[in-house]
């Protein structure tokens, strides 16, 4: 008789999603796993594919900024900035500067309001149910200044090829500004309250971490890359709009895992107040918001034009052809959730299979900005 | 930045603000190697990828942008609209690995040497590439 039986490791194959509950949206992958250890995954994406890009050949200008709302859900307005700045910049149209100021004051505050959701969300990915109560009623905040401005709280459709749908409503200034206090106040506690906490730094100190070179390798972008230690934010590199105006700080990360990601995340929170702050004093209290000779249809001249900004996830671009109608020829767009997701397989391998919705959150995708 | 691409024989341009480097198909991996390589520009993030119908040919568009030297360039490359093919990027940028498989999805570009192109974002036995301008965008009956 045998006295000790050898045992065969044996690799099974696990399938996480599309009805996952912290898979933040309809996102599937198959991990490949020997005993907790992750061997392969392979994301599947496209539950949310709705063809924006093909459906903007067909629509005309102004109705193609409603599609650009709904592709990533949590940043509306640096969406719309990014779609109405390709095609100022192929017509060449200078943006009056209230606009500009109005556009700075609301990407930014709609930053916050997009790291705030990622905030609470790892929080609950990591097992901590509170985070997300205190996250969402700062959010709150953000999101009534939002539909005092536009009328809504999502899909706001607010910005136009040239400048702004119309004037922010009097009182704009002071609303702002008598917001900033509880938000910085609130961020500050949201920090206290989970930065450094044990458990949630023994779930993500070290897990899921990537160098510097690989995340450029992959194509990163954002908080993703920063956290990594790459200082790359396009507001500073590459400014655009009014950013070359204002003093921040890009906060970098070390060791480019999911607390460095996090905290890149809180601490941008802070620099983009700052910035609402820095916007507020130098904005002009009147001035027209839209540029001077913009028709209802815009018709960009023919030619190309590709534009990027600093998305809350990171890079986003549209690279926008026109043939001179009032359709544009074809539109691409550059999803940073897109990238990011594309890196999971590398920052899975090797961890255990409770990291995985650890990292995923860590990401902070929007299956709407990778599926488009 | 000619010194170094004189070998690819390319096409120099300006766009708005980007220059516009327009090389031979089959010339289009060495050129991204040797841009990404060279000290001189080190062209090692690779932005966007896309495909333009322009009905009779195909146009690849690479957008590169270089973390050391803060600089940008647009690599373009016409492919026959009969049969669309390039040689991958995957080994000079990992990145590349998604955009080229949307890009052979919903145009049916053919990229040579890609270590996996399947279908990514369409649902499995979904039939036509829908980027195509040849692929109606409105009246397409889904069910």
């Amino acid at each position: 008789m045998e006295t000790a039986r050898r045992l065969e490791p044996v690799e099974i194959n696990v399938n996480m999603g599309p009805q996952h509950p912290s898979t933040h949206g309809v996102f599937r992958m198959v991990l490949w796993v020997d005993g907790e250890r992750i061997v392969q995954v392979e994301p599947y994406i496209g539950y949310l594919h709705r063809g924006t890009e093909k459906l903007c050949e067909g629509e005309l200008y102004p109705q193609i900024i409603t599609l650009f709302d709904r592709l990533d859900y949590l940043a509306n307005f640096n969406n719309e900035l990014c779609f109405c700045m390709a095609a100022e910049k192929l017509m060449g149209l200078e943006v009056p500067e209230r606009a500009q100021y109005v556009r700075v004051v609301l990407c930014e505050l709609n930053r916050v309001a997009s790291h705030l959701m990622f905030y609470g969300a790892l929080g609950l990915d990591a097992g901590a149910m509170t985070p997300v109560m205190y996250a969402f009623r700062e959010r709150e905040h953000i999101q009534r200044a939002f539909e005092a401005v536009s009328g809504a709280r999502m899909m706001h459709n607010y910005f136009r090829i040239g400048g702004l749908k119309e004037d922010v409503p009097a009182g704009f200034k002071e609303m702002v500004r008598d917001l900033l206090p509880g938000l910085e106040q609130g961020i500050s506690e949201c920090d206290r309250l989970l930065s450094l906490n044990e458990a949630f730094l023994a779930r993500t100190r070290g897990v899921g971490a990537i160098s510097a070179q690989e995340a450029v390798e992959y194509a990163l972008s954002g908080p993703m890359l920063r956290a990594a230690g790459v200082p790359y934010d396009l507001r500073a590199v590459e400014p655009y709009s009014l950013y070359d105006r204002f003093d921040f700080d890009i906060p970098v990360g070390t060791q480019g895992d999911c607390w460095d990601r996090y905290m890149v995340r809180v601490e941008e929170m802070r620099q983009s107040l700052r910035i609402v702050r820095q916007a507020l004093e130098q904005m002009p209290d009147e001035g027209p918001v839209m540029a001077a000779g913009v028709r209802r249809m815009p018709r960009p001249p023919k030619g190309e034009s590709y534009m990027r900004t600093e998305n809350p996830r990171g890079e986003f671009g549209v690279y926008l052809v026109s043939d001179g109608s009032e359709r544009p020829y074809r539109v691409k767009i550059r999803a940073p959730s897109f990238a990011s997701v594309q890196a999971l397989p590398r920052l899975l391998r090797d961890c255990y299979v409770a990291d995985c919705v650890v990292v995923l959150g860590s990401l902070d995708i929007v299956l709407g900005d990778v599926d488009r | 930045m000619s010194e170094v691409l004189d070998s690819f024989h390319p096409n120099l341009s300006a766009a708005l603000d980007e220059v516009v480097v327009t090389v031979e198909p089959a010339q289009v991996q060495r050129t991204c190697q040797t841009l990404r390589d060279d000290p001189r520009l080190k062209f090692d993030f690779l932005r966007c990828l896309s495909v333009v119908d322009y009905n009779d040919s195909l146009q690849v568009v690479y957008h590169l942008w270089s973390m050391e030297k803060r600089q940008k360039v647009v690599v373009k490359a016409d492919l026959p609209a009969s049969n669309p093919t390039v040689p991958t990027v995957v080994p000079v940028w990992r990145g590349a690995d998604w955009f080229e498989r949307e890009a052979a999805e919903l145009f049916g570009v053919t990229f040579e040497g890609h270590p996996n192109l399947k279908p990514l974002l369409l649902w499995e036995g979904f039939e036509g590439h829908p980027g195509l301008k040849s692929f109606p965008v409105h009246d397409y009956q889904e069910w």
